[in-house]
């Protein structure tokens, strides 16, 4: 019998379709899979074998009765452990929220749950989001199913290996500075961070609301534009959500890339692992092949992006960890780890009187310049093509002391969530047997550029046929 | 940027302990030492920003472009009271309970 944990999501959708196998059977394979795996990689937080089992089963019923369903209907998808999730623990990786049950659903989560997508558990991160390689949550490391001995990236650490380890077939996270893209290109996924706005962030645990982006890792392109369908769209519940309106993401999804105008940040290929800047170009001229131009740019405010980011995030981040006060829900402030004191530290200094216009101030201005940068290149060009990370996944530990050195683990992510606009992370090969990543990045609403161009390169090298031994 | 410089000692030194009230948030002497020289290190690297020529340049808080979006002032199904106290260390009665913040006066 075929091992359904190594399909992609199109094609277990299709098998569930033509009756080929249950959904009941199948979740059944997933959670096995994931309880198995939790042991050695630490994906998981909680693994919802109840609420998943009790889910299939209502997709069976409905199978069985011949209604046309979503292609997310009875799919496993795991959920990062900041969404809130209706009678499911729901902790954000911090003993502060250890005993914290929400009583409402997100709003990604209740338009998952309306298309019958079951949930399968909740994901291991680092703990409020705040992190580049999964190893600040309160609950243990998430290791990289590719090297046991390297991080998986962060801070949705826990989604991307459950994902890339085929524990369920998508999963959720947010992106406030990479935290969706860099873990895709540490484990061989595909991760949107799509534009600020385009998903709504009700009942997300917020870290940074001005750059906070909900999105989700997928193997392929076009399981990742079936999830984006589902989660897209305004909610009366977030008013910063876009009301522009979107088509189906997966319609002209193998259009091409010819006669596509590419841009190359000169800035973003300056400081980097040679090694990691050589697959990046590589995969370039690949789309070249296709029929894309390729067009060298500049984003001069680039070397300014991490200082920007690491002063408006811990501001934001500062007040927002404000609410946890233990009156209505949660445990003390004590119990917050070594990461967020740090940051409520910086960023309630960053924000205190009489140092709020040297630092919050002037960033928020730097920060529309870098805005203007990315408007400026989409003029002339209709996407980029970024490294994801400037180095290879690394040891746990390496960085865990050092935590100026793991910000710039962020120096290629952040830039993106400053200037609001959505970016693909696409795998683009191996080396030393670890994955790389880049990212594909395209003016404000175009997600749907995003996955054309990400199919066109996918379809050429199949990189996700290439799973982790474990 | 000799003002940011002046600052960066000061947190490196001095306000560790007026920043963690400001915050309410309770650090031991260990962590106090350690972010100190940590965020002395970030503030630093921050200082970067000062090259970039800002005077005529307008904040922007986000990207978004939107103001004063508002919904229909009409009720809507909403938790109920057991609802939201369920996750409450303490209640008293319906309400959440705090400790006192006034004195009694004896």
């Amino acid at each position: 019998m075929i091992d359904v944990t190594t399909l992609t999501l199109k094609e277990v959708s299709t098998l569930l379709s033509k009756k080929q196998i249950k959904a009941q059977e199948l979740n059944g394979s997933f959670l096995d899979r994931a309880h198995k795996l939790n042991k050695k990689l630490n994906s998981f937080i909680a693994i919802t074998d109840d609420v998943a089992i009790k889910q299939a089963k209502k997709v069976d019923e409905l199978i069985a009765d011949n209604q046309k369903l979503n292609p997310l209907a009875g799919i496993p998808i795991a959920f990062k452990d900041l969404f809130s999730t209706k009678g499911i623990r729901t902790t954000a990786g911090s003993k502060v929220l250890e005993n914290y049950v929400p009583v409402y659903d997100a709003t990604s989560v209740t338009r998952l749950k309306d298309v019958s997508a079951v949930i399968i558990g909740k994901t291991n991160l680092d703990a409020w989001g705040h992190g580049s390689s999964g190893e600040n949550s309160d609950f243990g490391p998430t290791l990289n199913p590719y090297d046991l001995t390297r991080v998986p990236g962060g801070s949705s650490s826990g989604s991307a290996v459950a994902v890339a380890s085929g524990a369920c077939l998508a999963a959720t996270g947010t992106d406030t500075g990479g935290s969706i893209r860099l873990p895709a290109a540490f484990c061989n996924l595909i991760g949107l961070k799509p534009t600020y706005g385009r998903v709504s962030r009700y009942g997300i645990i917020a870290m940074a609301s001005s750059l906070d982006s909900i999105g989700h890792l997928t193997k392929t392109v076009y399981d990742n534009a079936l999830v984006l369908n589902v989660t897209a769209g305004v909610d009366e519940f977030d008013s910063t959500t876009s009301t522009q309106k979107f088509e189906d993401y997966t319609k002209d999804i193998e259009k091409g890339v010819q006669g596509l105008r590419i841009g190359l940040p000169k800035e973003y290929f300056e400081k980097l692992d040679p090694k990691i800047k050589d697959s990046v170009i590589s995969a370039v001229k690949t789309l070249a092949k296709l029929g894309a131009t390729v067009i060298d740019d500049s984003l001069p405010h680039t070397e300014y992006g991490v200082s920007t980011y690491y002063i408006i995030q811990p501001s934001e981040v500062s007040s927002n960890l404000a609410r946890y006060d233990s009156i209505r829900f949660g445990f003390g402030r004590e119990k917050f780890g070594p990461e967020a004191k740090r940051r409520i530290i910086l960023g309630t200094y960053t924000l205190s009187a009489g140092y709020y216009d040297a630092y919050y101030l002037k960033a928020m201005k730097v920060r529309r310049l870098i805005r203007q940068d990315f408007e400026k290149v989409f003029k002339k060009v209709d996407v980029l093509i970024l490294p994801t990370s400037p180095t290879l996944p690394f040891n746990l530990g390496e960085k865990v002391d050092d935590p100026l050195t793991m910000y710039l683990s962020d120096i290629f992510t952040v830039p993106i969530n400053l200037a609001g606009v959505p970016s693909l992370n696409v795998p683009c090969g191996f080396i030393n047997n670890l994955p790389i990543g880049m990212q594909i990045v395209g003016p404000d609403f175009s997600e749907k550029l995003l996955y054309q161009v990400g199919y066109a390169y996918e379809q050429e090298t199949k990189w996700y046929q290439n799973k982790p031994k474990l | 940027m000799s003002k940011i410089k002046n600052q960066k000692s000061k947190v490196g030194e001095v306000s560790i302990d007026y920043v963690a009230r400001l915050a309410n948030l309770p650090l031991t002497s260990a962590e106090k030492k350690t972010f100190a020289k940590q965020l002395g290190d970030v503030l630093g690297y921050f200082s970067k920003l000062s090259e970039v020529d800002t005077a005529k340049v307008e904040p922007t808080g986000h990207i978004t472009g939107l103001t004063n979006v508002v919904r229909g002032d009409q009720t809507a199904p909403s938790i109920t009271q057991q609802e939201a106290l369920s996750n409450a260390p303490r209640t008293y009665n319906v309400f959440f309970e705090v400790e006192a913040i006034f004195e009694e006066q004896s």
